[in-house]
């Protein structure tokens, strides 16, 4: 077993000046033009927002396959994503997201509402099931809403700025969006590990994790409002970053215990350095458009899962 | 200090059920199917609240959370181990209620059930018999004044059995109360101190076991005509 923590933010530490540095054009600190502008104003808030978005994936992904004791669980799936995907289509939809502040604030009300909904329909029976069930439930209906807001957006421009908008991106952010989504991360991580105890207790099942006098409803609240603050902040200023959570906790797994508690902090650091890195390679691409983040993600993630799936069926334990 | 129940209601799976038991030994719940023996196993250990009645633990009610879980370790039947963990980590787990690692208590755990050897092996690379003693491990970690497993043997062959039945034993020999349900009447017959046999969730009798499980009752409870053949700690059931 190695140390993840530590790798994992040396690993940081060395991806973010290649961060800096990479691009279309590469940036010479020395002989580029305004090289301190666009390293302040844009690649430095770009990177930081890497880390943050991919730190709060990762954690929520470590923490819901912990929860649900599924390795195939990924935070998207819960409906708190697809709830501020929706909150941030209505601000196009009604023209508020030229305003830098309200659409990642129309996007963390739709969280928050995800959330508040995942809490009423689940919270009552602190059980799995239903708390799954209600999940999938706001995850659709808030697709099945996103696709109605994009058939029926008012003009053809609002209907390709919520499109491209979905795919996810770290495009033309700033420190706006870097101070918006920092503390709601940090917060949304500090619930989680609160709940990694728990999460370990889990392992034996709902009943052994009782009689170690863990507090279902407790467990879940911890869950819900963790996940609702890392995945809500992360989707109001980066879209939809898809398969980060379900890709990251198996790439840290082997790195640990395997205890859900101990993969959380890791998984944090290696979803910021995978967001990272894709968004370094998204630039560099030799691309007619930049490739949007999403994209590039799910383009890796989906064989991932599939791959994943195949040694699921092969090993018959994960 | 004793474990109480007083006239423990559940809806269609206890009724009235009244015992006391005591620590330094093996007490068996014995009975047939949807007697209610996973039932009162699990209102013992606090996880399902009568409907009435209360479980006393020293004479109080039984502590809640943590402080429950300090006193009383409870081994369910599933034996679920949701990721391979390996066996150390799956003991430490019981030191939970605790809120530290425990490395002392763990690896006393890990001995006592002869498993110090495989502490860095992942569990699913574990024989069923290593897999329920690790399971075991986990709650004697914890260090608790009562052991409450469900049907702990059940999946083992004879002498995985027998093998944890004698390390169940040595803990109550040590004052810690286990209490066993326990599906084959001979290795309740044979290695119980106290056997309670459980019918319609209701007790139908209580005692030694030659008491508790007298032809008789087995008759009664089961509707099987058997009897015990052989001595004392090598009894063997036998029709007819």
């Amino acid at each position: 077993m190695t140390r993840p923590i530590p790798l994992f933010t040396l690993l940081i530490l060395l991806a973010i000046p290649l961060s800096l540095l990479a691009g279309r054009v590469w940036l010479d600190p020395w002989s580029t033009p305004n090289a301190v502008v666009i390293l302040a104003e844009l690649r430095l808030p770009r990177a930081f927002l890497a880390v943050i978005v991919g730190a709060g994936l990762g954690a929520a992904g470590a923490a819901m396959q912990g929860y649900l004791r599924n390795p195939l669980a990924d935070p998207g799936l819960f409906g708190i994503a697809p709830g501020a995907a929706l909150g941030a289509v209505a601000s196009f939809w009604f023209g508020y997201a030229a305003s830098a502040w309200l659409l990642p604030v129309f996007a963390l009300a739709g969280a928050g509402g995800a959330t508040a909904l995942l809490a009423l329909i689940a919270g009552r029976s602190a059980g799995v099931a239903l708390f799954t069930l209600a999940g999938m439930m706001i995850a659709s209906l808030a697709g099945a809403l996103m696709s109605l807001a994009i058939s029926l957006a008012p003009n053809a421009f609002a209907m390709s700025e919520i499109v491209t908008w979905l795919m996810g991106a770290l495009t033309d952010r700033g420190w706006a969006e870097v101070r918006l989504a920092a503390p709601l991360t940090v917060a949304g991580i500090v619930l989680l590990r609160f709940a990694g105890p728990g999460l370990d207790a889990l392992t034996l099942g709902e009943p052994a994790a009782r009689s170690l006098g863990v507090s279902p409803a407790r467990l879940q609240w911890l869950l819900i409002l963790g996940t609702g603050l890392t995945v809500g902040a992360g989707v109001a200023v980066a879209g939809i970053v898809g398969f980060v959570g379900l890709i990251v906790p198996h790439l840290v797994r082997p790195l640990t215990d395997r205890r859900p508690s101990s993969l959380i902090v890791p998984s944090a650091l290696a979803g910021a350095l995978l967001v990272l890195v894709a968004d370094c390679v998204c630039r560099v691409l030799p691309l007619v458009t930049e490739l949007r983040l999403g994209i590039a993600l799910s383009l890796v993630g989906a064989p991932f899962f599939l791959w994943l799936l195949l040694r699921m069926r092969r090993e018959a334990w994960l | 200090m004793t474990l109480a129940a007083r006239s423990l209601t559940v809806a269609k799976r206890l009724d009235g059920v009244t015992a006391t038991l005591e620590p330094g030994r093996i007490t068996a719940i014995c009975g047939p199917n949807g007697a209610g023996k996973s039932t009162l196993l699990q209102c013992l250990a606090g996880l399902i609240p009568p409907e009435s009645g209360e479980v006393l633990l020293g004479g109080a009610p039984l502590p809640h959370g943590r402080e429950r879980a300090r006193r009383i370790g409870y081994l369910p039947q599933t034996g679920e181990i949701a990721w391979d963990l390996s066996v150390a980590a799956l003991a430490s787990l019981g030191r939970l209620p605790h809120g530290d690692r425990g490395e002392t208590q763990v690896a006393d755990a890990l001995a006592a059930l002869d498993l110090t050897r495989l502490a860095a092996r992942p569990i699913s690379t574990l024989s069923g018999g290593e897999r329920a003693r690790a399971l075991l491990a986990r709650v004697l970690a914890g260090e608790p004044g009562w052991i409450l497993a469900d049907e702990p043997l059940a999946a083992l062959d004879l002498a995985h059995q027998l093998a944890l039945l004698a390390r169940l034993r040595n803990v109550a020999e040590q004052g810690t109360g286990v209490v066993l349900v326990l599906h084959d009447l001979a290795l309740a017959m044979n290695h119980a101190g106290r056997v309670l046999v459980l019918d319609q969730g209701r007790v139908t009798a209580e005692g030694t076991p030659e008491q508790a499980l007298a032809a008789s009752v087995i008759e009664t409870v089961w509707k099987v005509r058997a009897r015990w053949l052989g001595g004392p700690g090598s009894r063997a059931l036998a029709a007819g």
